[in-house]
């Protein structure tokens, strides 16, 4: 038996669950790697802002054909690419799509997928039908098809990428949610608050979301990583970021002609988009069996 | 009754601990049993008090980690269990030593028929038997436990919470054990259906001589089927004796307080008399009387040293150093 | 004898569900009348029915058919709102202090929400919330430092006085306790059960006590329900019920407790079998089937209770 029945220090479940997240060391590499990322792409976007994108205009887009090609070197660590651009400055100016983006998309689609599997896993009955059904029709088509028709019916702009790739999304974030509310709807602590007076909205609010959280969090990890590659397919596909943007999608597309004459133009970006999923990934894992109660003690 | 005196098993001593996170659980703190061949001891604690532990420890299923068998011995058959390579320990539990669980509900396994989940035991420990004698010997079992053997082809899911206790009763006994850790059998199960259970369970105790200990907080079904008591607190073992020295001469205060805050149905009593507290946490116990910060009868000594096993009279054992007080203050009680 | 007041009066509930296997019968023809100040038991063994009643009387389930008067009032009928208020005077406590708490919120979280939803504090008004919280965790036997506690940290004990500081917030009239103890250890039983019973002295609560443990009821109740597979087969005054048994499950529910005393005579009457199916039930006595006892006239038609004796009433054609 170890049920320990004194008083030490106060702390939620959310605290205790970045306890046992920090000794998981796999997870916190992970969650350092994106930390790094987020640290670059703030900064490059300050440098942006400070220099008035000269910077930018003339050490990221600018083509050097001279240069073109040329491999790693003291200059130029990753190299130059196929317009004599320096690799690794790109790398850097990409990381903001990829990551914010990614992000961005999926809260859309956690926010609303959230709400929808909430309404569909907390009513029931109908509403549920409606909703789920809804969702199977979208879960049905492809999500990169989807997104492709998006951007390609609606044009290809920063936004429509990320709302095709949001929408695509939504599905599996309802299913997620709705799940967990169904297994927390018949708890005897949301008959408690009922049997209080509360209403339906404090009940959701209240008491379901607050404990429904914790596999939508590990679902939003994993999606990211998704988020990132539907970003740098569609980019790959020519539907994502135009050039000249820096995105490491479109890089690694655009590498694809010159990968006999250069191999760090396609390995790099590649890396990137490796590593950067893999963090991800493993962080996802992490967050799982941090937050998973039955690891608990 | 016990009909010989013949020792089963003794355990000596034995330390047990959790390594958690929150420090150090000291789940087990030098626990000493003897059990008598045909005997059935009744281990009663709280929870938490280390009854399962003592259990597992027994048939060394502690999960390590966090679980750590410290120092101690458990003589059975003349050898010292915890001393045995793994594969002769495999070949003890389910065979001279087996345990039932708390939850009829998970204790069996969803996707194999009762038939086969009892002819798996047999065959680990018999293996030289055909198909026919293993079919043969599972329905004498299920027999046994009062299912019809027709049922043998059934999955659990088919079978109530009673009929569940029932199968995982007739795998603990299949192979003739002489050694039930039967770990609170029936606190999952309404009364009418306990009552079925226990019944069956010391039928069957009779009929094939097996020792059993046990577990349970139920006080009344320890009355109606134990032969000698033990009361555990805080992994110690606080009193131990005949089934009437527990009930009738109370010693140990805690045991007193048990017995106190039970609402009886033999008696009318305004207002329960309960211990006051709590257990305290494992991983800090106190210094001496494990039970000293609860008890109505502390002294300032009690904090000192952890008190002896004394035998006040027969066999009768008692943790606590003003146990002539705890006596005339339970002989008053009645 | 004081003068006591009538309090709920329960008049043939029925609760049905829709089962993709049937009807289920949960709760059928269940009439009684609780006073003031007073415990009522119900007693059953698991799928009696007996939790789904006490969530019927508090509209938690809608019921099938029937009534249910509380103080005086007819309350099936009554739209979201109204219920809302009235739920102020009739409150529960749960069998598993480990689910009827939100894992979420801290001690004090929980005790104020009864009082913020209810509208008795002002939410902004933390001064005075906070001394409510105090008071009222005073009143279980929880201690202050408790109150940022997250209920994951505290044993199933305090858990079960936050459950019941929850509902003293509203000080009710009424409350459906819902096997409070049955979950918890002896020790900590005893004391829970205490605090209950001082509870209704000073404050004067009527309980609907539900608990499958006799003893339990026998201390507790002054009068007792006995159900089986919804309906109710006995009820009788505690000291009556106890000393003359009439109906052939409460004689072998009665009989199948182990007392905790090695001289207590046992004179066990073994049941055979367990609860059939409370999915559309065949017409008779739902207890036949098991009962020692049973005839034929038992599974002709459903037996009405029958007043053998003043306020005690049976369900049985054997009884005269």
């Amino acid at each position: 038996m170890s049920t320990t029945r004194t008083q030490r220090k106060q702390r939620s479940l959310w605290f205790e669950a970045w306890r046992r997240l920090k000794k998981n060391k796999l997870a916190m590499a992970g969650l350092l790697f994106l930390a790094l990322l987020v640290v670059i792409a703030i900064s490059t976007i300050i440098i942006d802002i400070a220099t008035n994108k000269s910077y930018y205009n003339d050490h990221v887009i600018k083509q050097n054909l001279r240069l073109r090609l040329q491999g790693p070197s003291k200059d130029h660590i990753f190299g130059l690419d196929e317009f004599g651009r320096d690799i690794f400055l790109r790398m850097l100016w990409a990381v903001r799509y990829s990551l914010f983006m990614g992000t961005i998309a999926i809260a859309m689609s956690t926010i609303v997928g959230g709400i929808l599997g909430a309404i569909a896993g907390f009513y029931g009955k109908r509403t549920d039908n409606i909703i789920m059904r809804f969702m199977d029709i979208l879960l049905a088509i492809p999500s990169m098809l989807l997104a492709t028709a998006i951007v390609a019916a609606l044009g290809t702009s920063l936004t429509n990428v990320l709302m095709a790739i949001a929408i695509s999304y939504i599905p599996t974030f309802a299913r997620t949610v709705r799940a967990s509310v169904l297994t927390i709807k018949d708890q005897e602590f949301i008959e408690a608050a009922r049997a209080l007076g509360a209403s339906d909205l404090r009940i959701i609010g209240k008491y379901i979301l607050p404990n429904s959280l914790a596999p939508l969090i590990v679902q939003a990890s994993l999606g990211v990583a998704g988020a990132i590659l539907s970003i740098a397919g569609l980019s790959f596909l020519g539907l994502g970021i135009q050039p000249p943007t820096p995105e490491w999608g479109s890089m690694l597309s655009n590498a694809r002609s010159y990968i006999r004459d250069g191999w760090h133009i396609t390995v790099i970006p590649g890396l990137g988009i490796m590593l950067t999923i893999l963090a991800l990934n493993v962080l996802g894992d992490g967050l799982r069996d941090a937050l998973d109660p039955r690891l608990k003690n | 009754m016990t009909e010989t005196n013949q020792e089963l098993i003794r355990i000596e001593d034995l330390f047990i601990d959790y390594e958690t996170d929150d420090g150090i659980v000291h789940a087990l703190n030098g626990v000493s049993l003897t059990l008598h061949v045909g005997e059935t001891l009744g281990l009663v604690g709280e929870t938490g008090a280390g009854k399962t532990t003592l259990a597992k420890g027994i048939l060394r299923l502690i999960p390590d980690p966090p679980g750590k068998i410290k120092e101690g011995k458990i003589w059975f058959e003349g050898k010292d269990l915890l001393e045995l390579p793994e594969h002769a320990m495999q070949e003890i539990r389910g065979q001279s030593i087996s345990m039932i669980f708390q939850d009829p509900m998970t204790s069996l396994n969803p996707v194999m028929t009762v038939g086969e989940q009892i002819q798996e035991v047999i065959r680990n420990h018999n293996p030289e038997l055909d198909k026919e004698e293993l079919h043969a010997w599972s329905c004498a079992m299920l027999e046994k436990v009062g299912i019809s053997a027709d049922r043998i082809d059934e999955y659990p899911h088919q079978f109530s919470g009673g009929m569940k206790q029932r199968v995982i009763i007739a795998i603990a006994l299949a192979c003739n054990p002489k050694l039930l850790l039967a770990d609170e059998p029936t606190t999952a199960l309404d009364v009418t259906i306990q009552a079925q259970v226990l019944d069956m369970i010391r039928t069957l105790k009779q009929e094939l001589n097996t020792a059993m200990m046990l577990i349970t907080h139920d006080l009344g079904v320890v009355a109606q089927n134990c032969n000698r008591v033990a009361i555990i607190y805080a992994g110690e073992i606080v009193e131990i004796g005949d089934l009437r020295q527990i009930f009738k001469r109370p010693t140990h205060p805690y045991t007193i307080g048990l017995l106190e805050s039970i609402p009886s149905l033999a008696k009318d009593v305004e207002r329960l008399n309960p211990v006051k507290g709590m257990m305290p946490d494992p991983t800090d116990l106190p210094p001496g009387c494990k039970f000293a910060p609860r008890c109505k009868f502390v002294c300032e000594r009690c904090a000192q040293r952890v008190p002896d096993l004394i035998d006040i009279g027969d066999g009768h054992m008692v943790r606590c150093i003003n146990s002539k007080d705890t006596q005339s203050y339970a002989s008053t009680r009645e | 004898m004081q003068e006591t007041r009538e309090l709920l009066r329960i008049e043939h509930l029925k609760k049905y569900f829709s089962t993709p296997s049937g009807i289920l019968h949960a709760v059928d023809d269940v009439s009684f009348v609780l006073d003031e100040g007073k415990t009522l038991g119900v007693v059953g063994e698991s799928g009696c029915g007996k939790s789904t009643l006490g969530r019927t009387i508090l509209r938690l389930h809608e019921p099938t058919d029937g009534k249910i008067f509380f103080d005086g009032q007819d309350i099936t009928g009554l739209d979201k709102k109204r219920m809302k208020a009235l739920r102020r005077d009739m409150q529960i406590i749960f069998q598993d202090p480990f689910a009827s708490l939100n894992p979420r919120m801290t001690v004090g979280q929980t005790i104020s929400e009864s009082l913020i939803i209810q509208g008795l504090v002002d939410k902004q008004d933390k001064r005075s919330l906070d001394k409510r919280v105090a008071e009222l965790m005073d009143l279980v036997g929880l201690a202050p430092r408790l109150i940022n506690s997250y209920p994951h940290e505290l044993d199933g004990g305090r858990r079960q006085r936050i459950g019941i500081a929850r509902v003293l917030a509203l000080n009710p009239k009424f409350i459906v306790c819902d096997e409070p103890v049955s979950a918890l250890d002896v020790s900590i039983q005893a004391q829970v059960l205490n605090l209950m019973q001082d509870l209704q002295d000073s404050f004067g609560f009527s309980y609907l006590f539900i608990t499958h443990d006799l003893s339990v009821v026998k201390h507790l109740s002054d009068e007792i329900i006995v159900m089986y597979l919804g309906k109710m087969v006995e009820k009788a005054k505690t000291s009556r019920l106890f000393a003359n048994p009439l109906h052939p499950y409460t004689q072998a529910l009665l009989s199948a407790i182990p007392v905790p005393d090695p001289d207590f005579p046992v004179n066990r009457i073994l049941l055979e079998g367990e609860l059939s199916s409370p999915i559309n039930p065949a017409p008779g006595c739902r207890f036949a089937k098991r009962c020692p006892k049973a005839c034929d006239k038992c599974r002709e038609a459903d037996i009405p209770l029958k007043e053998v004796e003043p306020d005690h009433f049976v369900a049985c054609t054997l009884v005269r």
